[in-house]
């Protein structure tokens, strides 16, 4: 359904778009049932000269049936959808895949820096390849990311993943992804963080084995370094 | 503001806690000023606090218009406002939620509607405490005074959405209104202790002054509804105003209540801030289920299906509704684990709420109904209040929100709960208790006319925005050219259709204020009880003079909702008639 729409790249971004189909099937037919029945009750019940209204208390319980049937039937049915969105939550947000790489993003007003780990495949080296508004990733890998704001808070939100996670100054917010098809999109950020919360749209390229072997190679850490803002002075917050 | 005008000036002679003894002395009349400026007339205070809600609601719709028209068309020059710069677009976008949700639906919802209402409905003369009462408008005066000087301050209205999260309310040098942030924050802070002195005035009235005969099963559903909304509301304000002042100390005297820096932490506000945001959701709600309720059952000829279940789920909902807060940060940072928990609590708060409209719904069942504008309007509330229920599960569903959270997904779903509460029900009231506030008669036809502009493109701008959520628009963006994603076909055309139904809206929204004003005036004389309904404030004259109830404060027999009773032949039967 969503997917018609917007791309579905990551393993989990199936799973999400499935949740919301149940959902939309759930409360689609509740919905348009209890329209149903409204619409035809104002029809029904049009006031006609000498038809008098009818004295229901609704205090009966004969009566009462007609709310507490779908009282229950509702109940059921929440607990249908509890279960499903807990288990696709667990999987996004609770469980943590072994990572192929674990890659640093962070947000400040208003641009990403996107930190990758480099051919040692290790944060915090010498070949750390730093990129603004721009976060390269092979296709197929399972990718730890950290999440740290210099200022106020941010939203990492990539809509063909369908993740969104905010970044809090003062913290490091780890989640993942592993990505099932190359391309390239949209990275967002998703909370107001000031007047320039328009303007921090960030990429993520998603490439194949050998296309993401070939970028490695072009970056070295000396051209990377020329990439990097002016205001970034080091220090973590 | 003079010292002349001493409170004795009402007259009043009310010993607190009964008002059953059927005086009606007192209350004189007054000079003009007293009269509609140092007023302690419930009646008028209602006025006040309506007229008020009303202005208000142009501020935000105008607010809305320009920020729209600028999405729509990106850098163009807004008639009647110029371009819209990206802080302008953050101070509109904050403008609108802030006004929309503390000066126009609380104080038209709770304040005027509770005002006016509560004394006639439950047949007392006044308010218990009528000078609190005064106190609470002045004061809610003054936090609008606050909030409108904020507009021309250097740096401009605050623009961290109506949120207001730290660190970026917090400090100017990230949001860039030093001054807009503090005023901001006080006005929020002013306008809550208003509503806590109308909270407590209710509570007490509806407990103290009650006619006698009137037992708590007899009140009407509308005042049941207002009072456990004041509780709700004042259980729940007093952290979001310890919260206001840690904020308040943070962006002025240098505290780091929210600051990590200085060992705070951000989040902490959102708690704050959600603890009392989710609760005033029902706050609003309540009170509109409640003009719902007075408006189908008389335009129905119908007995309430179940008014004590309307009861029990409301108190549900309001004790539930305080252990739903942080699905608003599921993906904040808040612990993974804590979002399971929330998840169930805030599905099953759509428990007591659908049940509800359900019992609305089989109210129809059985009835003689005339499609009048009150009751155009009651039934557009069932009817488009049910889509925004229905969307609410998607939101409440932790997995589904890792993508819908921050979309306009989340906009179109709380529109479709909140216009019918603060606008489709208010309607509803307005037009339903005109000739009883005015002694007048709305145009009929006028009334629909309005009724049908502004309900059809309400829909062709919400469902529109549903759609782009879905998609991916993401909130509080002031041109999408810069995401190549949301710039895809049709997507725009979409954007375009719900700001232009906007405006179709707003313009319909004219011949309300029209008809509103002319009828107030020049409109057919109105009797006292046009709809023949139950209620006690139809039994007083039209309108009601101070003091309410001239021949005497009424005593009751019965329920609110005994229509089309088999034992008589009129088709209602007023609480206050003894057979």
């Amino acid at each position: 359904m969503i997917s018609k729409y917007v791309d579905s790249v990551a393993t989990f971004s199936g799973d999400i778009d499935h949740l919301i189909w149940v959902i939309t099937a759930i409360v689609g037919f509740w919905f348009l049932l209890a329209e149903a029945v409204f619409f035809y009750l104002i029809i029904r019940y049009a006031a006609r000269d000498g038809v008098r209204a009818q004295y229901v208390a609704g205090e009966d319980p004969k009566e009462k049936r007609w709310v507490a049937v779908p009282h229950y039937l509702t109940l059921a049915f929440d607990v249908w959808i509890i279960f499903s969105a807990i288990s696709v939550w667990q999987e996004v947000k609770q469980t943590m895949p072994q990572a192929d790489e674990t890659v640093r993003v962070i947000a400040q007003q208003w641009a990403w820096t996107f930190i990758h780990p480099g051919a040692d495949g290790q944060l915090d080296t010498a070949d750390d390849i730093r990129l603004v508004d721009e976060l390269h990733v092979e296709k197929g890998k399972t990718i730890h990311f950290e999440l740290q704001s210099r200022d106020v808070l941010h939203s990492f939100s990539v809509p063909v993943f369908r993740l969104k996670q905010d970044v809090i100054p003062g913290r490091t917010i780890r989640g993942w992804f592993k990505t099932t098809q190359a391309g390239a999109y949209d990275i967002q950020c998703t909370e107001i963080c000031g007047i320039g919360h328009a303007i921090m749209p960030a990429r993520i390229i998603i490439e194949s084995p050998e296309d993401h072997a070939a970028w490695l190679l072009s970056q070295t850490p000396a051209t990377a370094a020329l990439t990097t803002p002016t205001t970034q002075t080091g220090g973590m917050p | 503001m003079s010292s002349t005008a001493t409170p004795e000036a009402s007259g009043h002679s009310h010993d607190d806690g009964h008002g059953h003894d059927g005086h009606a002395h007192g209350h004189a009349e007054q000079n003009f000023f007293l009269k509609y400026f140092w007023s302690t007339d419930h009646k008028i205070i209602g006025f006040q606090y309506l007229f008020t809600g009303m202005f208000m609601a142009l501020i935000g719709g105008f607010a809305v218009y320009a920020f729209r028209m600028q999405i729509a068309f990106p850098g163009m020059s807004v008639p009647g406002y110029g371009r819209v710069t990206a802080t302008d677009y953050n101070a509109l976008v904050t403008t609108h939620g802030s006004v929309m949700i503390f000066w126009v639906a609380m104080p038209v919802l709770i304040a005027a509607l509770g005002n006016y209402l509560i004394p006639l409905m439950i047949g007392a003369d006044d308010m218990v405490f009528p000078r609190l009462n005064r106190l609470s408008y002045q004061l809610f005066l003054l936090s609008i005074v606050v909030l409108i000087a904020s507009f021309f301050v250097q740096g401009g209205a605050f623009g961290g959405a109506w949120t207001s999260y730290p660190p970026l309310s917090a400090k100017p040098e990230y949001n860039l209104t030093p001054l807009g942030a503090p005023m901001w924050l006080v006005a929020v802070a002013l306008e809550f202790a208003a509503f806590l002195l109308g909270g407590i005035n209710f509570v007490t009235t509806l407990m103290n002054s009650r006619a006698p005969g009137m037992k708590m099963f007899d009140v009407p559903i509308v005042i049941w509804m207002i009072v456990i909304a004041s509780i709700l509301f004042m259980a729940s304000v007093g952290p979001l105003v310890a919260g206001a002042i840690m904020l308040l100390f943070d962006q002025t005297v240098g505290t780091g209540f929210f600051d990590p820096k200085k060992g705070g932490d951000p989040v902490l506000w959102q708690h704050l801030f959600w603890f009392f945001g989710h609760p005033e959701v029902y706050v609003v709600l309540l009170p509109a289920m409640g003009i719902v309720a007075e408006v189908i059952t008389t335009f129905s000829r119908k007995k309430l299906f179940a008014y004590k279940t309307v009861i029990y789920t409301a108190v549900g909902t309001g004790a539930l509704s305080f252990f739903v807060w942080a699905h608003h940060q599921f993906i904040a940072g808040i612990d993974p684990r804590m979002a399971n928990i929330f998840s169930v609590t805030t599905l099953l708060i759509s428990i007591p709420v659908a049940e509800m409209v359900f019992v609305y719904i089989a109210t129809l069942f059985g009835g003689s109904i005339r499609l009048t504008t009150p009751m155009l309007w009651a039934l557009a509330f069932i009817g488009e209040f049910l889509l925004g229920g229905v969307t609410g599960i998607f939101l409440g569903s932790s997995g589904a929100d890792i993508y819908f959270h921050d979309t306009y997904f989340v906009i179109a779903h709380f529109h479709y709960t909140f216009f019918p509460i603060a606008f489709i029900a208010v309607f509803a009231a307005v037009t339903y208790w005109f000739p009883k506030m005015f002694g007048k008669y709305m145009n009929e036809a006028w009334g629909k006319v309005h009724f049908w502009g502004t309900i059809i493109p309400f829909n062709f701008i919400f469902i529109p925005l549903f759609l782009l959520g879905a998609r991916g628009d993401h909130r509080r963006i002031y041109d999408y050219t810069h995401f190549p994603d949301l710039m895809k076909p049709g997507m725009q055309d979409l954007r375009v259709l719900a700001t232009l139904s906007l405006v179709v809206l707003l313009a319909f929204q004219v011949v309300f204020l029209v008809n509103y004003f002319y009828s107030a005036f020049k409109g057919p004389k109105a009797e006292a009880n046009p709809w023949k309904a139950n209620t006690l404030e139809w039994q007083a004259p039209s309108p009601p003079p101070h003091g309410n109830f001239p021949e005497g404060l009424p005593t009751v027999y019965r329920g609110p909702y005994e229509y089309s009773h088999p034992d008589r032949q009129d088709d209602h039967w007023p609480q206050n008639s003894p057979s």
